[in-house]
């Protein structure tokens, strides 16, 4: 009893309103933005995962909270067949599915709610492929329709699946997202009910938390799930109140009207840390932000001209001006947070008159270029007509005169991957923590045609190297592919390398055991709040 | 009446038929690509891309999109929303309350203050309250509203901490939506202080959006006092010794409500219109920040509908005002 | 008023421009708003000689620096920096430019494609009529921010486009108003005279009856300016219009929110620049009418 009236004094003391719910602890969170949904297969926005995913689905395997690292899940443990093509999957007993107003599932979670979460995407004529849309953007984006041959349930705890080819990070791409586990027997008494939207509107899942209720731009709630199979989190009451605007955010914060808030203003960062209401969290994010060359282009095709291009722009000046500080000054396409990062190697210094020769060297004089700059912030840039302005400042003493070009989004997009610029701004953030998930994504040869590969760079022993640490599963091995590609891409210069962001975290201080997702997600099930 | 009634419906029909018009090529006008903003950096191949567009329905020639979508707006179905991939109806019908409970408290503000200035304002013509409150209303009317939201903010909500910077309630309160208005909502339901916050987080957005429609309102409401204590029957009244009281009251007032009941009536575009800033300022979960949201998320099925659903809104009322103009002025309905 | 100089009466009238002044210096406001909005003017074309700065340039020794006034002010900037050192008063200055600019250009858009529409509209019986009319209807129906919203969706945000945007929205306005004067002075025996004189029908229109329909378009021109500015600073503030670094009131606004409750002297000033070109050419707009509208002239 006593405790409860201690916290009720806290509460009020933050608002008034706290009263009404100090029995039970709340975790209220300011997010960015209203969830497209709950079900995080069809969908691909981290404020979607956020919502849903994160907090009421589980997958096979999962990142242990705020690292890179697999762990089991819902799948206790695993074997990979010798030649890289066959994973068999131990499924976790007793984990109970969340009990709802439609839904009160009548068996433990087991194989067929693998095989249809998966079933569901990749097969066309499946019952439920083409409900609520029937769009997989992100499993087929991985790749996941070509790679995957079967998903077979060999008994009620095991699960085969069984690949074309051997690929080395399927077992992280079954800790993303998308690879979320839905229940079968939910969605076939939907069926049975002829609404089977209902699966997606009202979801149901193994996770820490289950939804209560959605308000669209406005609340989304959620309470603990008392079955968790990990044990019941340590708050009883999860509330998303959507707040757009970040220095509103960052205004509630301070009021006690939220704990904890995602992308803080970077202009607020400074009030921030001398606050005593706010605990700001910093981690170097998984994302690198780079400038590709178009290496079809003249005279972009011609190293000597790239490494002359990365010579000029001092990167130092677009920490400080970009990313205020809150940024640090790339080297290699991967972030230092990820294994196989490799140290050795040296960036280009920032010389002007050293890329100056070398652009006579190459014979380029009086060059005439475009920078392209996105109109959005991201979180590897945070700024790109800024960051576009100073490099077209850099490059003027060198005698490159650049323009810089923007378009719409989604246009922006497209059109940079026809290859329709010269030089163009834009980043990355991992997916899954492999090294291939940024390599082979962004320069491999496979997508140096029309699609992610900005730079259009395709260079053979580069993506060999790729190939190769795709194919085997043996780490020590894949590590060492990795840093040599590494140097490969350093000599080649495809890229100027920009800088990877610092994602901050503002919380309040009661606000315990949070930690910092490095994939930028939000995981409330571990946090406490201090009485 | 019948008649009168027919003629200005069948003049609705070509409006709302120019209407889908401008929603449907409109909307296909604006440059962008919805299939590269859902997937972002990472990019989709040229197969799915096409392969995507063919199932929003958008590689079709563009009359036969146009005829299927008039088809199915008459059918009821606006589609689906390229984002959730909810209809976009039912998205419509979720968010509507939040703009209808906001547009309907500042109109209530927005005559309660504005009518009654207005009337004080024409009968004592020349005075310094008239003087006061004309000037104070054609600043209402010349405010940005969106520079009036954000020095209320500063004020309330800043420096006097009275009033929340945004939303619709404390989240903390779980309030069962039934009608969809949350003051309504909150008093039946027994979250304690519910209603409270509701109506906290309703004062500072209703007073921006009814600042303009406040300044109509009292300026019109006083040129109509005035044309009508300027004719001959009022006149005649004064002159027979009638108590100034009841000749305003009576007389005047009556008289002087017809026009005014057309621009009150008119201000409902200007709400809409309103909402459009106010909502998104305050972060009010309504139709008004839902469509800027859609229009920079180019998401066609979503910004169509909304500008459908909310031109039939204005011609709706129009047309009630219209009516009900006729109704009380009969000089209207015989005309034409 | 034209009608007035046209009566035969046995004393010389009084020439037109003196009695327009002399019913508009009788008001107070009209006069306080010419006044206004010639200094906006002559602000705007001294701009180069008064700003104390570039609208441009970036002071980043004195970032967010409050007003003269307050404590942390410095006279060097005396209405403050805003968040990248740029020295707000010559922003505001140089913005004013700019707000003329969309107000008149804006404003001769939609008079000029307003009065060829609502004349052809008056002229060309019923079918060009029904026509025009009905797209005017269809124009009106969707609420004024919302189309232009859209419109500048299309076109793509910027400055020229806001101002496009904003000049079809209020096309129909004119439409309408110089559809009904043009109707009404059709009706009249001078009109009736040039007819079977032979005027030909463009003579007819722009000469005989345009001139008689001006009045209520000045007024409506006036009011339709202050509109516009608004309407091109709230696209700009919705990021739709002027885009950052322009120092457009709106743009600066939109840029300013993110300081809303730790500098207010960046929210603040711009607005107010708004709020006082809007209300000054209401003013005049006002002060216009009374003049210009002889049925409430003679009240």
């Amino acid at each position: 009893m006593k405790r409860h009236i201690l916290m009720a004094s806290i509460a009020l003391a933050t608002t008034l309103s706290f009263a009404a719910m100090a029995q039970a602890k709340t975790l209220v969170y300011c997010s960015e933005g209203s969830p497209e949904g709950f079900n995080p297969a069809l969908y691909t926005a981290g404020t979607t995962f956020d919502a849903s995913s994160r907090q009421l689905f589980n997958r096979l395997v999962e990142f242990e909270r705020g690292s890179t690292k697999i762990v089991p899940a819902l799948a206790e443990s695993w074997e990979v067949s010798d030649d890289g093509l066959e994973y068999v999957f131990k499924l976790r007993p007793g984990v109970k599915f969340h009990t709802t107003k439609d839904f009160t599932p009548s068996r433990d979670f087991n194989a067929d709610d693998v095989v249809f979460s998966f079933e569901r995407q990749r097969d066309e004529s499946h019952p439920f492929h083409k409900v609520s849309g029937g769009q997989y953007e992100y499993f087929v984006g991985m790749d996941m329709p070509g790679l995957i041959k079967s998903v077979e349930k060999v008994d009620d705890n095991t699960v085969k699946f069984t690949l074309n080819q051997p690929e080395a990070p399927f077992l992280a791409n079954m800790g993303m997202d998308f690879a979320s586990i839905q229940s079968a027997e939910y969605a076939d008494q939907m069926q049975a009910a002829g609404t089977p939207e209902n699966v997606d509107l009202n979801p149901v899942g193994t996770g820490p938390f289950q939804l209560v209720n959605y308000q669209k731009d406005a609340v989304i709630r959620y309470k603990a799930n008392p079955d968790y199979w990990g044990g019941p989190a340590k708050i009883d009451n999860l509330i998303f109140a959507i707040t757009p605007d970040p220095s509103v955010r960052y205004q509630k914060l301070k009021a006690g009207e939220c704990h904890v808030m995602p992308y803080p203003n970077p202009a607020d960062i400074e009030a921030m840390k001398s606050d005593p209401d706010v605990n700001l969290m910093e981690q170097e994010g998984l994302n690198v932000g780079y400038l590709a060359f178009n290496t079809e282009k003249a005279p972009f095709d011609d190293k000597k001209v790239r490494q002359a291009l990365n010579m000029a722009i001092d990167k130092q000046a677009i920490i400080d001006v970009v990313f205020q500080g809150a940024g640090k000054a790339a080297t290699n396409p991967i972030p230092p947070t990820i294994w196989s990062y490799n140290e050795e190697i040296e960036d280009y210094p920032y010389d002007p008159e050293k890329a100056k020769e070398m652009l006579k060297e190459a014979g380029v004089e009086g060059l005439k270029t475009n920078i392209w700059a996105m109109p959005v912030q991201r979180p590897y840039n945070p700024n790109a007509r800024r960051m576009a302005e100073l490099i077209q400042a850099d490059w003027a003493k060198i005698g490159v005169e650049a323009e810089i070009v923007s378009f719409e989004w989604g246009e922006y997009l497209k059109r940079s991957k026809l290859g329709e610029h010269d030089t163009v701004l834009l980043g990355w953030t991992g997916d899954n923590g492999d090294p291939d998930n940024f390599l082979y994504v962004l320069l491999g040869c496979e997508a140096a045609k029309d699609s992610a590969n900005r730079a259009r760079w395709c260079h053979k022993p580069f993506d060999d190297l790729l190939i190769q640490a795709k194919r085997t599963s043996d780490v020590a091995k894949r590590t060492e592919l990795y840093e040599e590609a590494q140097k490969v891409f350093k000599e080649e210069a495809p890229w100027v390398t920009i800088a990877h962001s610092i994602v901050f975290k503002p919380i309040r201080p009661e606000v315990q055991d949070f930690k910092i997702d490095p994939f930028g997600g939000h995981v409330f099930y571990g946090v406490d709040l201090k009485e | 009446m019948l008649r009168f009634v027919l003629s200005r419906l069948g003049l609705l029909i070509p409006t709302f038929i120019g209407v889908t018009l401008i929603a449907f090529f409109f909307i296909r006008m604006i440059p962008g690509d919805p299939v590269e903003l859902l997937v972002g950096e990472r990019g989709i191949s040229p197969e799915r891309h096409a392969e995507l567009l063919a199932k929003m329905g958008f590689d079709r020639p563009l009359y036969e999109q146009y005829f299927d979508f008039v088809g199915s707006v008459l059918t009821g179905d606006l589609g689906r929303s390229i984002v959730t991939k909810k209809p976009v109806f039912d998205e419509f019908l979720e968010l509507f309350p939040a703009t209808v409970e906001l547009s309907f408290f500042a109109l209530i503000i927005a005559v309660a203050v504005g009518l009654p200035v207005g009337i004080i304002a024409g009968v004592r013509r020349g005075t310094v309250f008239d003087h006061t409150t004309m000037t104070l209303s054609l600043t209402g009317f010349s405010m940005p509203i969106f520079w009036w939201a954000l020095l209320l903010i500063i004020l309330f909500s800043g420096i006097l901490k009275w009033t929340p910077v945004s939303g619709r309630i404390d989240v903390l309160f779980f309030v069962e939506p039934v009608t969809g208005f949350l003051t309504l909502d909150s008093l039946m339901s027994d979250e304690k202080g519910a209603f409270w916050s509701a109506l906290r987080h309703l004062i500072l957005p209703s007073i921006v959006l009814a600042t303009i429609p406040m300044a109509v309102i009292a300026r019109q409401t006083r040129s109509a006092m005035l044309e009508v204590l300027n004719e001959d029957y009022v006149r005649t009244a004064r002159a027979k010794g009638l108590p100034p009281r009841r000749v305003v009251g009576l007389h005047a007032l009556r008289n002087a409500l017809i026009p005014v009941v057309t621009v009150i009536g008119l201000q409902v575009g200007v709400l809409l219109a309103g909402a459009i800033l106010t909502e998104t300022i305050f972060a009010w979960p309504g139709i008004g920040k839902w469509l800027v949201d859609s229009i920079f998320r180019r998401d066609y099925p979503s910004v169509q509908g909304a500008l459908l659903l909310i031109a039939l809104l204005v011609m709706t009322v129009n047309l009630l005002v219209d009516l009900l103009y006729g109704l009380i002025n009969p000089r209207i309905r015989h005309a034409r | 008023m034209a009608a007035t100089s046209e009566t035969r009466e046995i004393q010389a009238p009084p020439s037109p421009l003196r009695e327009f002044w002399h019913y508009f210096s009788e008001n107070r406001g009209a006069v306080v708003g010419l006044g206004v909005v010639m200094l906006l003017i002559l602000v705007a074309l001294l701009a180069d000689l008064i700003a104390p700065y570039s609208p441009y340039e970036q002071y980043r020794d004195a970032l967010l620096q409050p007003p003269a006034w307050e404590e942390g002010g410095a006279w060097n900037h005396i209405l403050g920096t805003d968040a990248t050192g740029r020295d707000i008063l010559s922003r505001i200055i140089y913005g004013s430019r700019l707000s003329l600019m969309i107000g008149s250009i804006a404003v001769g858009i939609s008079v000029t494609i307003g009065i060829t529409l609502g004349l052809m509209a008056a002229f060309f019986r019923p079918v060009t009529e029904t026509l025009v009319m009905r797209l005017m209807d269809v124009v009106l129906a969707v609420p004024s921010l919302l189309l232009a919203l859209v419109v500048v969706a299309i076109l793509g945000p910027g400055l020229v486009n806001a101002m496009i945007a904003v000049a079809i929205v209020y096309i129909p306005h004119f439409v309408r108003l110089t559809r009904a004067s043009a109707m009404a002075e059709l009706s009249k025996d001078y009109v009736t005279a040039s007819r079977v004189n032979g005027a030909s029908l463009p003579r007819l229109m722009a000469i005989t009856v345009l001139p008689n329909c001006l009045p209520p378009l000045i007024v409506q021109a006036t009011l339709g300016f202050s509109s516009a500015v608004l309407d091109a600073a709230a696209l700009s503030f919705l990021g739709m219009g002027a885009q950052p670094p322009t120092p457009e009131w709106g743009a600066m606004l939109a840029d300013a929110r993110e300081f809303i409750l730790r500098a207010w002297w960046v929210v603040t000033f711009p607005g107010l620049a708004i709020l006082i070109t809007v209300l000054a050419f209401n003013l005049m707009g006002d002060g216009l009418r009374d003049a210009l509208d002889p049925k409430l002239k003679r009240s």
